[in-house]
């Protein structure tokens, strides 16, 4: 099978838009702050992105006018917060392609939904006999609770191997698939940028019995996502990679599966009912909802689904693939072999994250030196330290793009990096 | 606002580029300990060797970013050829300059050059938590309020030029990669000891 490499299709009714980038930088209040006396560059979007200010305003905007506890109160602003509540998940329902505002569980972040899957799906479904499928370019958090998972059932972990282009070899998944119960795989690297072919491996998955997650942290921010499309039963990602709030995530699952799983967090309004020998559970998706729920940060994320959908994900997905295009040939003519560029070379074959070295100087070094030209990149090993190891590098430094990026945030990230030569060369 | 050159000093940048000691003495008879910082993969393995109370020969390698290995190449300078008891004495003489107290050299309280933060961030909850921190060096939290050089006075040791090294703690990020090699050191005197007692 030969990895494929590019972002699902997008829905075909979505035109295409070149995105007003001089106009959405002013969206975002924080880019026009200054640091070390310079434009603030930020380029660290997969870490977290910036926010732009309707998304500040409608929480404020909540706090203000709306605020009460959700599913409790009888009173007027108790229902106008609920409805606020509810409707941020219908918002995210539809943005992703889900049958229903039932299949969206929100969570604390993608971790969090991960290990929601992990703690009841997983404990259930999974024992010594079985297998999970993962690989070997996961985030920690499509990695650690698996490996726990291990630990404590004794299911064997299988890895998809990554191959020196930066794609995976997909040549082992029908092996490594046969006897297992679940594939849980990127659907885009925070490192390499890779994009497994997702749809191809859960139908491989699919096809062997097992059940397929997808860690959607890196593609819902900056691709069209139909959950349908994609072949998945799960999918975890974070709101405040897509210009939402921190503290909220969500879980999408198959009602089906949800409706099976055993709850996660017990609690005040998970339940159905509670007696003092027992509880019966709510509904999906309350039954993983257990206290009192981010109520303002849904509010945002819900905000920034309607911004996200206004400039169209499709229009996003091609704007920052013309960017880290546009970031690859630039560091490349002006610095040559000086730059070692991991991941697949074509901006095609890659979501808008670039991780490089420089020379020998340490990715520390490159990030505190960019940081004085107002830069900001992450420095690291990016909660990927398998993937390190395969690289065969203790760090990289990485710069990602988001919506407010464009060719002059590129042009300062390659103009200051030359000035590392003057301290380390 | 600290700028580079804070980070950054020449000395710094020459112990870097030509590190000193560098390399691994073979163990045994050298002991051997190594520092290890899982948030960014730098790697200090100090050997050394005792004659008595002296340590007669040391080396360090690894791998890491700037500060990490200059601070490494300077500790070996400092250290080779001392005392057990200086040698520790010069850990907490650098432990007191990482910190957020013990960063003024001269003993004065907390003035201009130590960056808006310094004031801000309670000594021993960002910092002093996170294993391998200037306060965890020496394990005792932080309760030391001296200043660097009273640290040094009273020790009887010299800081020297890693001095230079002070700029650090206008970074607190980086002050970690300072203070891994220090932290290595230690464990390897610590063992030392264990091999006499
Ligand atoms: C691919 C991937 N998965 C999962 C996560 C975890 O996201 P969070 O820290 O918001 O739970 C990240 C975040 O860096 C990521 O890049």
């Amino acid at each position: 099978m030969e990895a494929l490499g590019v972002m699902p299709e997008p829905r075909p009714t979505e035109p295409v838009r070149p995105l007003d980038v001089s106009r959405l930088k002013k969206d975002f209040p924080i880019l026009e702050r200054q640091v070390h006396g310079k434009r603030l560059v930020y380029l660290d979007s997969a870490s977290s992105s910036q926010k732009p200010l309707v998304v500040l305003e409608a929480m404020d905007h909540y706090y203000e006018t709306t605020h009460a506890n959700v599913h409790r109160g009888v009173y007027e602003i108790a229902e106008e917060a609920t409805a606020l509540y509810e409707e941020a998940r219908a918002k995210v329902a539809r943005f992703i392609g889900a049958r229903g505002p039932e299949e969206i569980v929100f969570t604390k972040n993608a971790t969090e939904a991960i290990n929601l899957v992990a703690y009841t799906w997983g404990r259930t479904n999974l024992g010594p006999s079985s297998a999970m499928v993962t690989s070997e370019i996961e985030h920690h958090a499509n990695l650690v609770p698996w490996l726990q998972l291990r630990g404590e059932k004794g299911t064997e972990l299988r890895y998809l191997r990554l191959r020196p282009d930066g794609t995976l070899d997909l040549s082992e998944l029908p092996r490594l698939v046969d006897g297992a119960g679940l594939l849980a795989i990127t659907a885009a690297s925070n490192v390499l940028g890779t994009l497994p072919p997702v749809r191809q491996l859960a139908d491989v998955a699919h096809a062997a019995g097992a059940l397929v997650l997808v860690d959607a942290a890196q593609s819902v921010p900056h691709t069209p996502t139909d959950v349908a499309a994609l072949g998945a039963d799960f999918i975890a990602f974070s709101a405040h990679k897509m210009l939402g709030p921190t503290g909220i995530g969500v879980l999408w699952g198959r009602r089906e599966l949800l409706e099976a799983m055993p709850p996660f967090l017990t609690g005040g309004e998970m339940i159905r009912d509670v007696g003092l020998d027992g509880f019966s559970t709510n509904d999906v998706p309350w039954k993983f909802e257990a206290g009192t729920p981010p109520i303002a940060e849904a509010v945002g994320l819900g905000a920034a689904v309607d911004y996200l959908s206004a400039l169209g994900m499709a229009s996003v997905r091609a704007h920052e693939q013309a960017l880290t295009r546009y970031a690859l040939g630039r560091l490349k003519e002006r610095y040559g072999d000086n730059v070692v560029i991991y991941g697949p070379p074509e901006a095609e074959e890659r979501a808008g994250v670039i991780s490089f070295s420089y020379k020998d100087v340490h990715a520390h070094d490159i990030s505190q030196v960019l940081d004085e030209a107002g830069v900001c990149v992450r420095a690291g090993h990016h909660c990927a330290k398998p993937l390190m190891r395969l690289l065969g590098v203790p760090a990289t430094a990485r710069a990602s793009f988001s919506v407010y990026n464009d060719q002059a945030d590129v042009d300062v990230l390659v103009e200051a990096l030359s000035r590392a030569d003057a301290l380390f060369g | 606002m600290p700028g580079l050159e804070d980070l950054y000093r020449e000395i710094i940048l020459d112990h870097y580029r030509n590190p000193r000691n560098r390399g691994e003495l073979p163990s045994p008879p050298a002991l051997r300990a190594e520092g290890f910082n899982p948030l960014c993969g730098d790697e200090v393995v100090v050997s050394l060797e005792l004659e008595g109370d002296v340590i007669s020969d040391l080396k360090v390698s690894g791998q890491g970013c700037s500060i990490s290995q200059s601070s490494a190449s300077m500790m070996s300078t400092a250290v080779r050829g001392k005392t057990v008891a200086q040698a520790r004495g010069t850990i907490k003489a650098f432990r007191a300059m990482m910190s957020l107290h013990g960063q003024q050299l001269d003993g004065r309280p907390e003035g201009t050059g130590a960056g808006p933060w310094a004031n801000e961030v309670p000594a021993g909850t960002a910092l002093g938590d996170q294993p391998g921190t200037a306060e965890a060096l020496a394990g005792d939290g932080g309760a030391d309020e001296r200043s660097a050089a009273e640290v040094a006075a009273d020790e009887g040791v010299e800081l020297g030029e890693l001095e230079a090294l002070q700029g650090v703690v206008k970074f607190p990020v980086r002050i970690k990669c300072a203070t891994l090699p220090w932290h290595t050191l230690a464990q390897a005197l610590d063992e030392a000891e264990k091999d006499k007692a």
